[in-house]
């Protein structure tokens, strides 16, 4: 029986281009199925991303799309939300593309709680370019960048969205394909910037560079390592080690978000003219 | 034989993870690297196969009888 997510895909521009066994295939259905769940009217939902192998999703999606600038995905979706704020809008973005050269958008769109929903395809490297070192790069890692291994501290999106402003941060990974769809689902329901980081695997650039050239492996080493977030809180610190990490939601607040905190200023202000 | 198994082959890139993931042993890779069904009957649709395909080039069905 053909599935009904298939509606949401430009069936011209398939198979993708994406290696063989890349998370990002997982990823984008995750995202058009969250969609479907939630009911969007696919005519009022737009999906922005940025530059990199990640951002090359929206490309696929039967939706209206926006393929912007490396870094820069986040503020060509403020400027869709503000000017129509009854889009659904969904970013699309990588971990270099949201972390590195569009680090500072990434939280100044936290800090304004401007209601998007940005979805993060963490894959741990510059897929794209070739495997550089990215900030998400676990410390220790190889890439072409850092052939000893990575030696900067790694930066967790998940705390750097909360810190800044984010009212819904959640994680999870392409083998926890349902849980990842509802994580992006309920990111829906939130009315302020919500954030997801999606562990994705790149079996070429990240997985070549550090063993794990397999993406079986890859996802392997995510099943065994993810940990639900209540199990992860009754965890003690020293059972916290190795690569385990917490997936889950992982934070959420409410907050008036930039749209409406704006709508205020044009009525005080006298009106946009509407 | 309980299930029905689709593929789009031209889709699939023969990464493997539906061979890998599927608890039942059902799938191979062919010679050219495209998915395999080598034994059908076995097949106990439990979707894994489908769920993690980056390729969305594997379905499974449960057969409905008739
Ligand atoms: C302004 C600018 N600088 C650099 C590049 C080159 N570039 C393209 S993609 C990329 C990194 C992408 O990494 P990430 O966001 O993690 O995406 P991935 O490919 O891993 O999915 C870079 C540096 C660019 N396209 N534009
Ligand atoms: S380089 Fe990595 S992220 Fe890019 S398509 Fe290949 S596997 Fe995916
Ligand atoms: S997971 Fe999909 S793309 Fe990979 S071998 Fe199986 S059917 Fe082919
Ligand atoms: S549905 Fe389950 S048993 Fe059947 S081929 Fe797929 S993974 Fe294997
Ligand atoms: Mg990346």
């Amino acid at each position: 029986m053909e599935r009904s997510f298939e509606q949401y895909f430009r069936q011209n521009r398939l198979p993708h281009l994406w290696c063989p066994g890349c998370g990002n295939g997982i990823a984008t259905k995750a995202i058009v199925q969250a969609i479907e769940k939630k009911g969007l009217d696919r005519d009022k939902t737009i999906i922005v991303s940025g530059i990199g192998c990640s951002s090359r999703a929206s490309g696929y999606m039967d939706f209206d799309t926006l393929h912007t600038a490396h870094g820069r995905a986040i503020p060509f979706a403020t400027g869709i939300k503000l000017a129509n704020p009854e889009l659904n809008v969904v970013v699309i973005t990588g971990d270099g593309d949201c972390t590195a050269i569009g680090g500072n958008h990434f939280i100044h769109g936290c800090r304004r709680n401007v209601d998007l929903t940005v979805v993060l395809f963490n894959n741990n490297i510059y897929g794209m370019t070739g495997g550089q070192a990215s900030p998400m790069t676990p410390t220790g890692k190889k890439a072409t960048t850092a052939p000893y291994g990575a030696v900067d501290p790694t930066f967790d999106a998940c705390k750097l969205a909360e810190a800044a402003g984010a009212t819904y941060v959640a994680r999870s990974t392409a083998y926890h394909v349902q849980h990842l769809t509802d994580m992006i689902a309920n990111g829906f329901d939130n009315k302020g910037f919500s954030f997801i980081e999606a562990m994705v695997q790149c079996p070429t650039a990240y997985g070549r560079k550090n063993k794990m050239s397999d993406p079986v492996e890859l996802m392997k080493w995510m099943r065994d390592n993810a940990v639900m977030k209540a199990a992860w809180d009754k965890l003690p610190e020293d059972k916290k080690v190795g690569d385990k990490f917490p997936i889950g939601l992982l934070y959420q607040d409410t907050e008036v978000d930039y749209a409406t905190a704006y709508e205020h200023v044009i009525e005080v202000a006298g009106g946009a003219g509407k | 034989m309980n299930s029905e198994i689709t593929l789009k082959l031209p889709r699939c890139k023969g990464c493997g993870i539906c061979v890998a993931f599927c608890p039942k042993q059902v799938l191979g890779l062919s010679e050219l690297g495209k998915v395999v069904i080598l034994k059908a009957d076995d097949c106990i649709a439990c979707g894994q196969c489908e769920l993690r395909c980056p390729d969305y080039a594997i379905f499974v069905d449960k057969k409905v009888a008739k």
